[in-house]
């Protein structure tokens, strides 16, 4: 299982669910409607490092965050 | 170092306390930055959310400079209007690469630090997503 993370704003709980890399995950959330506005402008991080493509991988136990625009200070 | 404060940051002790820590360090110049909430658009205060792993992380490049020392504090939850959210120090031998090292953290700070921003109105919490910037990457998973 993937426990995926919606960070800050979004305001959504986490899930764990069984996908093998991040085109399924897309896939699986597309049908989220909570979240379409948000994964427009969302990055991505996958054990806590961000990734910029959908070319990963995901095994037993990764972590997934969504992470939308930030805004510090 | 990087600390995070429930609410505002202490200013004047954190800063105290850094300015003892590295004064003996050979350091000749030491340059504050001390974020202050603004009274804009009639908010009471700001509220923060951050992810403090990956905070952490995007912080480490920052600690393995040779010619400067970088220290930083920020709130989560309310910070109210004349309180600080973010207070860091840049600690360098001279001040002209001071003010540059201050420049180019705090402009990585707000472009790719995780942390969230709301405007407390009206006894509201609102996401202020006109501030926000996207991360690299923003997006791969949109249909």
């Amino acid at each position: 299982m993937v426990k995926v993370e919606f960070l800050g704003p979004i305001n959504k709980e986490a899930v764990e669910i069984d996908v093998k890399n991040l085109k399924e995950l897309k896939e699986y959330l597309s049908n989220d409607e909570e979240l379409k506005g948000w994964l427009e402008n969302s990055a991505v991080a996958v054990n806590d490092k961000l990734v910029t493509s959908l070319d990963v991988e995901l095994k037993d136990g990764d972590r997934v965050a969504v992470l939308p625009p930030v805004c510090g200070g | 170092m990087l600390e995070v404060f429930k609410g505002g940051v202490p200013v004047i002790p954190t800063l105290e306390r850094w300015y003892e820590e590295f004064k003996l360090e050979g350091y000749g110049a030491m340059i504050p930055f001390i974020g202050i909430v603004r009274p804009d658009n009639g908010i009471e205060g700001l509220s923060f959310d951050l992810y403090l792993p990956m905070l952490n992380e995007w912080f480490k490049k920052w600690q393995n400079l040779n010619d400067c020392k970088i220290t930083m504090a920020h709130s989560f939850g309310d910070v109210m209007v004349g309180e600080t959210s973010f207070l860091c120090a840049v600690f360098t031998k001279h001040r002209t690469e001071g003010f540059k090292y201050l420049e180019e953290f705090v402009e990585d700070f707000k472009a790719n630090a995780p942390i969230w921003k709301y405007d407390l109105k009206d006894g509201k919490r609102i996401f202020a997503s006109d501030r926000a910037k996207e991360l690299p990457g923003a997006g791969i998973l949109s249909s």
